[in-house]
């Protein structure tokens, strides 16, 4: 469903980000992405959506060439593409309703929006989301009044009330303790396949990513090095994606550590 | 750098030699430009003029007090009109100021021309004073309260819209993005990420300057443009120091209970 060919993005920097990056996600399919920092994650799901526009190379969403749509096109593209940030990125001043009502903006109107006179359906839909994510009696609290775990269900929330074909996801995980970043990852798996989802995920631990993906992507220095299952994952691939390392040795103290960790859940 | 190598180590120091010298001659070369002005001032003064200072105060005072207290039944239109002024002059100036912060600000503008000449726009309103200002309106509108509103208007346009566009500049871009990546149209994106940050910061910004135009609304009568300021300088002309000194008087107060009000609504905000 989603078709990348060729993507490259030089950055005005210099940085040259993705270095012709080619990759075909199915539909329903559940992608990690994985790779140092730096490898260009960010960059390649920020094409997608064009929030960075790439240098050359080709996008399609279905039958859609995303990197042909003229603004207008675009705006409407993005709706059926949701997207879940690493800080959250929530409006810390807006409510939790408002925020996750604002995953509808693309479909309502300018003076619906500033009037908050979104139609009932997106209403009822944001409750069940709400519901779904466990947050119904938090619906009226500030974003800034949550906790991390709180706030990235809110951004899930928002994704989702997009009704989206692709979810693109930034390192979901990446500023919350274990406990929860699991949580959080089931949470972003299970309402992928319950909705047929298309989702790539970045995320640079690697174990998590195991535990809930079928498929990886290694990127490194802005190319794919490695795409197939989790555990096809051998030291020395991930050597090969993260650079020379001791992976054995990290291997074995996360095996030592899982069960511990499964059993306070 | 900083840090040095002696013989028994490392050596770390807050400014390098160079930096530390250029300080020293820094504080030296302010220490004798002010020497020389305290001369130049001391040269040019009359010291007849000023040894005769606290008579004049002397007498400035007793003509002053005590005020003339039944005066104010006269002083409650202008008050009013001096809060008229203030308020609507501060109103129409966030109306025209707001809108353009947006375009003056780096991240939000539509066009770094379109930028530049909003930032025009803002230099020309700061770089003239209110006096001024309500000089050139009275010129064209005649004296007036009406001319008072522009005047303060065209004054607060400056500074509101430089400390609102800078506030829009310190936004955080995540939420912008986020907005942007849900299929929300450019209105959209700054309604639901960028004014809800600012939104604070544009309420303190107003309220404050309503608070300085309370002050300035009570001098601009001086040139014709309407408020209390219109008796200051007729009193004065009439030399009703009695009267002159319950319009200070109340000019005290007026300002005392705006810089309360504004002092508790920018609390409430923050
Ligand atoms: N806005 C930007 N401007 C310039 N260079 C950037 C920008 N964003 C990312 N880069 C560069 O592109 C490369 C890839 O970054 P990124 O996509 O953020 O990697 P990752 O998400 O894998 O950590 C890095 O070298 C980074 O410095
Ligand atoms: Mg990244």
């Amino acid at each position: 469903m989603l078709r990348i060919e060729q993507l490259v993005k030089r950055y005005p920097t210099g940085d040259t980000a993705l270095r012709g990056v080619s990759l075909s996600v199915a539909e329903g399919q559940v992608v990690a992405l994985i790779g140092p920092s730096g490898a260009g994650k960010s960059t390649l799901i920020r094409c997608v959506n064009r929030l960075v526009e790439p240098t050359s190379g080709k996008i399609w969403l279905r039958d859609t060439e995303i990197t042909a749509l003229h603004p207008r096109q675009l705006r409407r593209i993005r709706r059926r593409i949701g997207m879940i940030f690493q800080e959250y990125a929530l409006v810390e001043r807006l409510s939790v309703m408002e925020n996750v009502l604002s995953g509808r903006l693309g479909y309502v109107n300018f003076w619906q929006s500033w009037f908050r006179r979104f139609p009932q359906t997106d209403i009822d839909q944001a409750f069940t989301l709400l519901d779904r994510v466990g947050l119904s009696d938090f619906i009226d609290k500030r974003a800034d009044e949550l906790s991390g775990g709180q706030r990235q269900r809110v951004g899930i929330a928002r994704a989702l009330i997009q009704s989206p074909d692709l979810l693109l996801v930034d390192e979901p995980t990446a500023s919350l303790d274990p406990k929860t970043s699991r949580q959080i990852m089931r949470l972003i798996t299970e309402l992928a396949r319950e909705r047929g989802l298309a989702v790539i995920i970045n995320i640079h631990d690697v174990p998590l990513a195991q535990m809930f993906v079928q498929r990886i992507v290694g990127l490194r220095a802005g190319e794919i090095v490695y795409d197939g299952p989790p555990d096809g994952l051998t030291p020395d691939r991930l050597s090969e994606i993260y650079g020379a390392e001791d992976w054995g040795a990290s291997q074995a103290t996360t095996a030592e550590q899982e069960p511990s960790l499964t059993a306070q859940e | 750098m900083p840090v040095r190598i002696a013989n028994n180590g490392k050596i770390w120091q807050r400014y390098d030699t160079t930096t530390r010298l250029r300080l020293w001659g820094g504080w030296l070369g302010g220490t004798v430009i002010t020497l020389i002005c305290w001369q130049l001032i001391a040269n040019r003064t009359r010291w007849e003029f000023a040894a005769d200072a606290p008579r004049q105060l002397a007498i400035f005072l007793q003509r002053v007090f005590p005020p003339d207290w039944s005066y104010i039944n006269q002083l409650w239109q202008p008050l009013w009109d001096t809060l008229t002024i203030a308020t609507l002059g501060t109103l129409l100036a966030v109306i025209i100021a707001l809108p353009l912060s947006f375009l003056a600000a780096r991240n939000t503008t539509p066009h770094p021309v379109i930028r530049y000449l909003t930032l025009l726009i803002i230099v020309v309103s700061r770089s003239v004073n209110s006096l001024i200002w309500a000089l050139i309106i009275v010129a064209i509108t005649g004296p007036g309260v009406l001319a008072g509103i522009i005047a303060i208007a065209l004054r607060s346009i400056g500074f509101i819209g430089k400390l609102a566009f800078e506030s829009v500049e310190e936004t955080s871009r995540e939420p912008v993005e986020a907005i942007t990546a849900t299929g929300a149209s450019r209105l959209q994106v700054l309604s639901y990420s960028i004014l809800p940050q600012v939104m604070p910061s544009f309420a303190g910004i107003s309220i404050f300057r309503w608070d300085i135009n309370i002050r300035e609304a009570t001098v601009i009568g001086l040139v014709g443009a309407g408020g209390i300021g219109l008796n200051l300088n007729a009193t004065v002309n009439l030399l009703r120091w009695d009267q002159a000194g319950m319009i200070f008087v109340v000019i005290f107060g007026l300002v005392l209970i705006s810089e309360a009000i504004s002092a508790r609504v920018r609390q409430a905000i923050i």
